[in-house]
């Protein structure tokens, strides 16, 4: 079997938990200057834009994805692409799981293709993606 | 299906808007990892800016006035007014050429390169695909970003 560097197809990337909170999701939209008030207004959000409950925004949940690539291989790799899509919104309260799967290996370019997913509680993907890697040789 | 774009939101197709520079700080790269809950530390202390970083990196900051009531911003800089007012981010392709890191002077030209309709569950759905391409001061590619908003 190919293997890269200690890499298979097939190999899981380490999970990591989000739970999104007020606070957090504050510091998000403040910091990519976002003043959506799905992200912070309940009573705005559930009763003109008839969501259950405040918005765990989109970009952040990428942006938690890509942090599963970006850690698992931590200064063995560099990140050449990355992508992802938002299929159901998530609310505050949810329990989100990042997490993936080495999917192909390019010997020749040393280059890595993993799957990526945002589940919710249900174990459902919420937001699918994928990311290529760079390996860096020792 | 209703056809809810016209010919005028059409003509945004293609259209680049003026290119922005932006100038990257520490502290900014900062508040973004903290924010997003980084692990590594050259995120956390700054040295280097996680890759989606860059999303509404080159937005207009716009006056509280010319923001709509529900905080998004209203009016040109942004794309056509749509028929579908309720907008969420749909999807987001990178490709990183090189880091971003403090003191960086980057440009980033955005433009729409579609916009089609969809029926979506709970109703018709508009997608507006945005391309943006950023370059440091050399000209270099930094970074290609295709993000696609949703209306409902």
């Amino acid at each position: 079997m190919t293997e890269l560097m200690g890499i298979k197809v097939g190999d899981r990337l380490p999970e990591r938990e989000h739970t999104a909170t007020n606070v957090s999701l504050f510091l998000y939209n403040a910091a990519v200057w976002n003043a959506h008030r799905i992200h912070y207004d309940e009573s705005y959000t559930t009763e003109v834009e008839h969501h259950p409950g405040i918005v765990i925004d989109g970009p952040l949940q990428g942006d938690w994805m890509s942090q599963c690539a970006l850690n698992w291989m931590e200064g063995r790799s560099e990140l050449l692409s990355f992508n992802y899509s938002n299929r159901r919104a998530a609310y505050l309260g949810e329990v989100l799981t990042a997490g993936g799967t080495v999917t192909d290996i390019d010997m020749a370019s040393s280059v890595v293709g993993v799957e990526l997913f945002v589940k919710n509680e249900a174990g459902e993907v919420i937001s699918p993606g994928g990311a290529k890697l760079k390996m860096l040789q020792p | 299906m209703q056809d809810l774009l016209t010919e005028e939101h059409r003509a945004w197709i293609g259209k680049a808007e003026p290119t922005r520079t932006v100038e990257i700080s520490r502290r900014d790269i900062v508040k973004y990892a903290v924010a997003t809950e980084q692990c590594q530390k050259k995120y956390l202390e700054g040295d280097e800016a996680p890759p989606m970083f860059i999303f509404n990196l080159f937005s207009t900051v716009r006056e509280i006035e010319a923001l709509r009531p529900d905080g998004l911003p209203r009016g040109s800089g942004q794309g056509p007014r749509l028929p579908l007012r309720r907008v969420m981010a749909g999807g987001t392709e990178i490709h990183q050429y090189q880091p971003i890191r403090p003191g960086d002077r980057l440009s980033g030209t955005q433009r729409i390169t579609d916009m089609y309709e969809k029926q979506g569950s709970t109703g018709p759905l508009i997608f507006t695909v945005r391309t943006l391409a950023i370059t440091n001061e050399s000209g270099e590619p930094v970074l290609d970003e295709v993000q696609t908003a949703i209306a409902r």
